[in-house]
């Protein structure tokens, strides 16, 4: 009797099974009523958790007129990306910075050539809570002098004696992040020098949280984290030795906001480029769009100069696929 | 009402006899052989798994010497200097998971004797499937809630400035903890629903109490059931990833201070992997040499666990 | 008073006999169990009540009928990241299970524990259960998605997350066989059944409880897990997988990378992502559930 039981319990597990595919495979709509650009094909994306949002963004606005192609963006972060990239499975990878030589001798090995193209600014801010108010412009060595090695500061007091008493605590990401590479080679000289007491985090909300949550707290992030939160945060200016500069589109843009300005890169691969019709649109959609996608995602799009090496990037890329 | 169902070709068996047996041991044979390779598959895993952490770890240790890495004090491969020493991480680990241990494991049998020994039927029918779902609540959920509920909850009633921090191992250790709960208890319970209620009966009968009965009879005697409960409770402890990446820290730090933020190895593995270190240098074979050190020490932890578990066991009939 | 049957069915109520000893000791102690339970079912409310308040705002249709979307937050749905949740669970489940179901046959009944390489699998599968998610991802990226070439699709997604839950199938299955009475066996062989025919009619339809648990427990754990399918590649997707071979994204995976951006609707999206979550997964142990209880027998 207990054997009928149990078969009697495997027919409708499997029809609610059945009726869950089913629904999900008649549920998938792609066309969003675009004009339909017919092209199909698929495109694989991976890499940077940074540049992420802004392909993502892309690959949206792309899929309106070109339904479909079908594009996948994963986050595996800059280094697994590559590792993916220069193996030949991805078409583009992402990367929020430069690829390092360790991983151009694994594309060697891998037979994989790419066409490195910056499509985006970001201004790493430094934020400080909104009742601070005497930290509003820092020069840069006061920052390193706050974050470099082996720092004593606790206190604001230390930073400039005419700061208050207050004490100071740091929050900022993971030593694993690009964020925290470029800020490091910034403003203490060298990629990942830095001091080993602050508070790190994989998911910048939480560093958001954490300098809003005391008043002498600090921490770093990328411009959008800041942007979204610009009514509860006060975003530091930044004295490299022309004054305080605050972080905006145009201070990235015409170069006064330095040394924290980053560039954002994509990493098209030219033999995926070769017998991937699909991908190349989308190449060449993202740079043409690329300061509406820009300022969709809320990065900071590119200068009139940067604009023009973009364009003559594209160009050699579409020449090396042939 | 259990019964015995005679299988009508068991019983012709008799008659037909040798012929019926000689398929009967063909089918038999097969049965061995796909049983056998279903088992093989975990092993198949296993050497997978070391196959793919011995190769970048054995790179790793030509460029950094074991000594240092087992020895040192210092975890910080990303900073420069880097420095390479995993005992922070050790520390880490073992500090979140003695928390999430001391919550699940007596939490979960004494959840498990009040279903199988307390709660009426109907009781026992909603209270163990609702702590079931505690099992599936996804682990991202478990780690926002530790950090944007419980830290704050802890630090309202905290009489210390500083402590907890935004990032201590208690947060991620009880919630660890709680999510545990389910595999403990439900598999003890199982367990101890086996246990033959003639013992119960016996034991009613001279005279012992429900605690009585409960603690000396039937825990005894599910006692195999309840050790894999709790085995893999611990394993789960020590192998969780997302909980203790968002609420424990990211900083390394030999504290037994639960209030502190530590780094357990499970984080750093996690926040590396996802991140954007350059894949093939030496930070990025971190991964695996710290990722081999963690299946090492789990395999000793659970050989040992197996013995004793063996040497205690009790069967009935 | 309630009388002793003598037919092997346990009495229904428990024989009230007079208790000797303290009896401020049994309450206390029925105290401290219902206290522990009462740990896991109100964390399990407050909980709930914290995932419904973030994500209520956000839990409408909209959310089943609508793609995932970085341009417009406000109207983003989860529909790919549920159907790619609905596929992979499917097919975790069918692999999982029966490797598991029947490995712990072989360990229970097959293998001589003397044997060393039996001792060794029993080891092997209590470790597999330490091992961390992150490190099935490399494992499912290097040896499934490259090695055997399917690509981060939901056939590597499911072996992946398969691997990850075998250990829990396996061991609950084994307690579950473990737990049924010798003489059940031998009276079975006694009656001339072979092996498989013992086990096939005796043994598993009284361990299918066991075995229903630990479908429930890792299959509960499977929905869950994001930082594996991280690893394979799996993030963004606008469409819903057709196939075996498809690419996809689980509603974790959506889960994760909405709590990290920073714009205040993703973070209700993700609240309103788990609660759908969470509903799938109800769905999903009910079966089991219904199963379990359908077949429970005490002995």
């Amino acid at each position: 009797m207990k054997r009928t039981l149990l078969r009697r319990a495997v027919v409708p597990a499997a029809t609610v099974a059945a009726l869950a595919l089913a629904l999900s495979a008649c549920g998938g709509n792609n066309d969003s009523g675009g004009s339909g650009g017919g092209l199909s094909g698929s495109v694989n994306i991976d890499g940077s958790s940074t540049v992420g949002p802004m392909t993502q963004t892309a690959a949206e606005l792309f899929n309106a007129d070109n339904p479909d192609v079908q594009i996948t963006v994963g986050e595996s972060g800059t280094g697994g990306g590559f590792e993916k990239f220069c193996a030949g499975e991805t078409d583009i990878n992402d990367a929020s910075r430069p690829i390092e030589d360790d991983e151009k001798a694994l594309c060697d090995k891998g037979g994989v050539t790419y066409q490195e193209m910056v499509v985006a600014n970001d201004a790493i801010t430094v934020v400080v809570n909104k009742d601070n108010t005497w930290a509003t412009c820092l020069t840069t060595e006061q920052l390193k002098k706050i974050w470099e090695p082996k720092s004593k500061v606790t206190n604001w007091n230390q930073v400039d004696p005419s700061f208050p008493d207050e004490q100071l605590s740091l929050y900022g990401p993971g030593t694993d992040s690009g964020t925290f590479d470029y800020f490091t080679s910034s403003i203490n000289g060298e990629e990942g020098a830095s001091r080993t007491d602050y508070s790190p985090s994989e998911n910048d909300n939480v560093t958001v949280q954490g300098v809003q949550g005391s008043k002498g707290a600090m921490g770093y992030f990328g411009y959008s984290y800041y942007e979204e939160n610009s009514d509860t945060l006060t975003a530091v200016e930044v004295d490299s030795g022309n004054g305080c500069v605050a972080p905006s589109a145009s201070t990235v843009q015409d170069g006064t906001y330095t040394p924290l300005a980053r560039p954002l890169f994509i990493y098209p691969s030219i033999e995926a480029g070769k017998s991937n019709d699909a991908m190349v649109a989308f190449v060449k959609y993202y740079v043409e769009n690329d300061e509406n996608i820009a300022t969709t995602a809320k990065f900071i799009p590119l200068s009139s100069d940067q604009k023009s090496t973009l364009d003559s990037e594209l160009s050699d890329f579409q020449s090396a696929i042939g | 009402m259990s019964t015995l169902t005679v299988d009508k070709h068991a019983a012709a068996a008799g008659a037909e006899g040798f012929l019926r047996q000689q398929r009967a041991r063909h089918g038999e044979k097969l049965v061995y052989v796909v049983l056998l390779v279903s088992a093989l598959v975990s092993v198949a895993t296993t050497i997978g798994i070391v196959f793919s952490l011995v190769v970048p770890a054995a790179q790793f240790f030509a460029e950094v010497p074991l000594r240092e890495f087992l020895f040192g004090t210092d975890w910080a491969p990303n900073f420069q200097p880097p420095s390479f020493g995993v005992i922070p991480l050790l520390v880490g680990t073992f500090l979140t998971t003695v928390i999430a241990c001391a919550i699940a494991l007596p939490v979960g049998l004494g959840a498990a004797i009040y279903l199988s020994e307390y709660a009426s039927d109907r009781a026992r029918k909603t209270l163990k499937p609702a702590l079931e779902v505690l099992a599936g609540i996804p682990t991202v959920v478990y780690g926002f809630f530790a950090l944007t509920f419980f830290t704050p909850l802890l630090k309202v009633f905290s009489p210390s400035e500083n402590l907890p921090g935004t990032f201590n191992a208690f947060s991620a250790g009880v919630i660890m903890g709680v999510m545990i709960i389910p595999t403990v208890a439900s598999l003890s319970e199982d367990a101890m629903a086996a246990v033959p209620s003639g013992l119960r009966q016996g034991a009613f009968a001279l005279g012992s109490n429900k605690r009585q009965v409960s603690t000396r009879v039937v825990v005894p005697a599910a006692l195999s059931g309840i050790a894999a409960a709790f085995i893999l409770g611990i394993s789960r402890a020590v192998g969780e990833t997302m909980i203790v990446t968002m609420a424990a820290g990211l900083q390394p730090n030999i504290t037994l201070n639960p209030f502190e933020f530590v780094e357990t190895m499970t984080a750093y593995i996690a926040s590396s992997a996802g991140g954007d270190i350059a894949t093939g240098s030496t930070v990025y074979k971190t991964i695996f040499a710290v990722g081999l050190l963690l299946f090492i020490i789990t395999f000793v932890m659970n050989m040992i666990s197996i013995r004793l578990v063996r040497k205690y066991r009790e069967v009935y009939e | 008073m309630s009388s002793i049957i003598v037919s092997g069915k346990p009495p229904t109520e428990r024989p009230a006999l007079q208790t000797t000893g303290e009896p401020l000791k049994e309450r206390a102690f029925k105290w401290l169990l219902w206290g522990c339970m009462a740990i896991g079912i109100v964390t399990l409310v407050t909980l709930l009540t914290y995932m419904l308040v973030k994500g209520l705002p956000r839990l409408s249709t909209q959310l089943v009928t609508n793609m995932p979307s970085q341009v417009n937050p406000d109207t983003a749905g989860a529909q790919s990241a549920i159907a790619g949740t609905l596929w992979v669970m499917t097919f975790t489940a069918l692999f999982a299970i029966p490797v598991g179901i029947l490995s712990a046959i072989y360990l229970e009944e097959y293998a001589d524990t003397e044997r060393w390489w039996n001792r060794l699998i029993e080891v092997n599968l209590l470790n597999l259960a330490a091992v961390p998610s992150i490190v099935f991802g490399i494992l499912g990226l290097a040896f499934i998605s490259r090695g055997l070439g399917f690509g981060p699709t939901i056939i590597t997604g499911a072996l992946t997350l398969g691997l990850l839950v075998l250990p829990v199938v396996v061991i609950a299955s084994r307690e579950a066989i473990r737990a049924v009475p010798r003489s059940i066996r031998m009276g079975s062989l006694a009656l001339g059944a072979t092996k498989w025919q013992t086990i096939w009619r005796q043994v598993l339809p009284a361990s299918v409880p066991g075995m229903a648990t630990g479908s429930i427990l890792a299959l509960s754990r499977a929905i869950g897990e994001a930082a594996p399918l991280i690893m394979l590649g799996v993030s963004f997707v606008t469409f819903t997988p057709d196939g075996l071979f498809s690419r996809f994204t689980t509603l974790p995976v959506q889960i994760y990378r909405w709590g990290s951006l920073p714009q205040a609707a993703f973070q209700e999206l993700a609240a309103a992502a788990s609660i759908v979550l969470l509903l799938l997964l109800l769905v999903m142990n009910s079966i089991a559930i219904l199963i379990r209880n359908k077949m429970q027998t005490r002995w």
